[in-house]
């Protein structure tokens, strides 16, 4: 089965908050010189008087945000993920997560495609960071129609959350009757042998590994994880009970991330085999996104690789 | 524009006694709790009387009335002095103060907005609270209220980055809603040594921090802080400027009040023995009251 393509998260996360800014005069947009790029530059359009050109100064341009909260604004504060998580942590730590702020940090260009840029602009350790903060919501959807919804749910929160994005355009991995459940997990694809868990963009690639995989025999129980904080740990031990075997994939660290947050759930609840598939201990570099996605082994082929390791070990 | 209550009616006397009164709070407060900040609380404690007592719009029995002028305490290691204030004004209770740094209480070591009446900006790690207060009279002007955000820098605290950052984008919007105070006592906890190890070099020295404000686009304007009269004048004047932001560079002296703390940077964090602590209490006055709860409000 082939997905359709959907926009950029990018291009949603912009056109929606443009939406919500229609309705509600608390959103404000606060752009640290990269609009043109994240996409902010939608709502900059819509509704200049509520957008705020915080220059190229990350460490202010979150606190600024807090400032703006306590006076009832709601601010989205758009960035790329590496400046907002690595750059402006502090920010974030004192003034925004510890009074519990009502502050949507957008990480964008996260993961490893990121338009060439190379290990400084690429981030793969910030959900682990983001996760690790007390007070932090963190959320990294899938496609286009679940950062639509995405972002209005995290508006609707009254607290700091992390919206984890990515710049490219993606297959559709949802229609219009899936329901973003904030802190829930959602069944991609009912299977029988061996349950993945995928998060932010590497579900679709995880779903299309689950059709190779199908081809050969194997059925993949395949859960998507929006909401990496608060964890749907029912949901977690729900779905790992279906199969009792568990592979994480996530375009991201495996330290700490997806799938440091699963083992942690498992091992508590139900202690069963897991593999945690993504990036570990490495910095990212530059390349075009298919090349990318080999050599680190995240394409589709190389994610069904590795599941399929995995379940070929676990029945030997 | 609506009213708050402001004190206005105070003399200039009594503010002094408000200061003096203030300053041996802090002194027992610290003692009580055998840690915390008594030099820069002091330097502070006549700009902190002036702002609650004279000069800003605020209801204490309403904290978070959304009209009221906004202060940050960006230098927040010097809490103790911010909340001296608030007690002797109404937010809590003078005796509070006894809880200063203990476990389970609402005053912390750094100010705490999400715990302490009268706390607009949690501040601490330095330079934040200062680009909370950018945010929240960029915030203000948003949403077309007419109040006014003070914020209170160290000297020291200037060498942080984020300061600057804040600077500029406060230039480029001119917000003449935000007042910058730096408390120039030109000491920092340890600092660049000078002929001796005792001998500490001042953050800045001369006219360095007059020039870098100035050179950021802000209106500087200087003044002594610790003299009432002209701590009102000069805070109300930069209140009521139009156009941009203004910055005060406010000379004071760390550990202001007591003679053997004027100017000593080990008083940064020291604290006081018995002995220091009965001299200081002498010499502001309270000799009677040396425990936390002493002297009234």
């Amino acid at each position: 089965m082939t997905l359709a393509n959907g926009k950029a998260p990018r291009v949603a996360f912009g056109e929606t908050v443009a939406e919500l800014g229609k309705t509600d005069p608390r959103i404000v947009v606060l752009d640290g010189d990269l609009g043109s790029s994240t996409r902010a530059d939608i709502f900059e359009n819509a509704y200049p008087e509520r957008f705020f050109q915080m220059g190229i100064a990350e460490q202010n341009l979150l606190g600024a945000a807090a400032g703006m909260a306590t006076v009832g604004f709601i601010p989205f504060v758009s960035t790329f993920a590496c400046f907002a998580v690595a750059r402006a942590l502090d920010s974030i730590r004192v003034l925004i997560a510890q009074p519990r702020l009502n502050v949507k940090v957008i990480g964008g260009y996260s993961g490893l495609l990121a338009g060439m840029t190379g290990k400084t602009h690429l981030i793969f350790d910030d959900i682990a960071i983001m996760r690790a903060m007390a007070k932090m919501v963190v959320v990294a959807p899938a496609d286009e129609v679940e950062t639509r919804q995405a972002v209005r749910a995290i508006a609707a929160y009254d607290g700091p959350v992390y919206l984890r994005l990515t710049r490219q355009a993606s297959p559709l991995l949802f229609d219009d009757s899936y329901r973003f459940d904030l802190g829930k997990v959602a069944v991609v694809r009912p299977g029988s042998d061996v349950t993945v868990f995928a998060t932010g963009t590497q579900t679709v690639r995880a779903f299309q590994a689950a059709e190779i995989l199908a081809a050969e025999g194997i059925d993949v129980h395949l859960v998507h994880v929006p909401t990496l904080k608060p964890l749907d740990a029912d949901g977690i031990v729900q779905a790992a009970q279906a199969t009792g075997f568990v592979v994480t994939s996530e375009e991201g660290s495996i330290i700490g991330g997806l799938g440091g947050a699963v083992a942690e759930v498992l091992a508590d609840r139900f202690p069963v085999p897991v593999k945690r598939h993504g990036l570990a201990d490495i910095f990212g570099e530059s390349g075009p996104d298919e090349l990318l996605l080999e050599k680190f082994g995240l394409s589709a082929a190389k994610t069904a690789e590795a599941i399929r390791a995995f379940v070929r070990a676990r029945r030997a | 524009m609506t009213s708050g209550s402001n004190a206005a009616g105070l003399s200039l006397a009594e503010l002094e006694d408000l200061a003096r009164r203030g300053r041996a709070h802090v002194i027992r407060a610290v003692a009580h709790a055998n840690g915390g900040h008594i030099g820069g609380p002091l330097s502070a404690m006549d700009m902190l009387v002036a702002l609650y007592f004279k000069i800003m719009r605020i209801r204490p029995e309403e904290p978070h009335w959304p009209d009221r002028d906004r202060f940050v305490l960006s230098k927040g290691h010097s809490a103790i002095g911010l909340y001296t204030v608030l007690a002797m004004r109404g937010y809590f209770p003078t005796a509070e103060l006894a809880t200063f740094d203990a476990i389970d209480s609402r005053l912390q070591g750094h100010p705490d907005m999400a715990l302490t009446p009268g706390v607009d900006m949690s501040a601490g790690s330095l330079g934040l609270g200062f680009s909370g207060g950018l945010g929240i009279a960029l915030g203000g002007r948003a949403a077309g209220k007419d109040f006014t955000t003070f914020v209170m820098l160290g000297d020291g605290e200037c060498n942080e980055g984020i300061v600057w950052e804040a600077a500029h984008v406060a230039q480029r919007y001119a917000l003449d809603n935000l007042v910058a105070i730096i408390d120039h006592n030109k000491l920092q906890q340890f600092g660049w040594r000078g002929k001796s190890a005792g001998d500490r070099l001042p953050p800045y020295t001369g006219t360095q921090l007059v020039d870098r404000w100035t050179a950021f686009g802000w209106h500087v304007i200087e003044m002594n802080g610790h003299d009432m009269a002209e701590v009102i004048s000069t805070v109300t004047a930069a209140r009521d400027y139009r156009g941009g932001p203004v910055a005060i560079v406010a000379h004071t002296i760390k550990g202001k009040g007591v003679s053997f703390m004027e100017g000593n940077y080990e008083w940064h964090t020291r604290v006081p023995n018995a002995d220091e602590l009965r001299q200081a209490m002498a010499e502001l006055g309270e000799a009677g009251a040396v425990t936390a709860q002493g002297g009234a409000a």
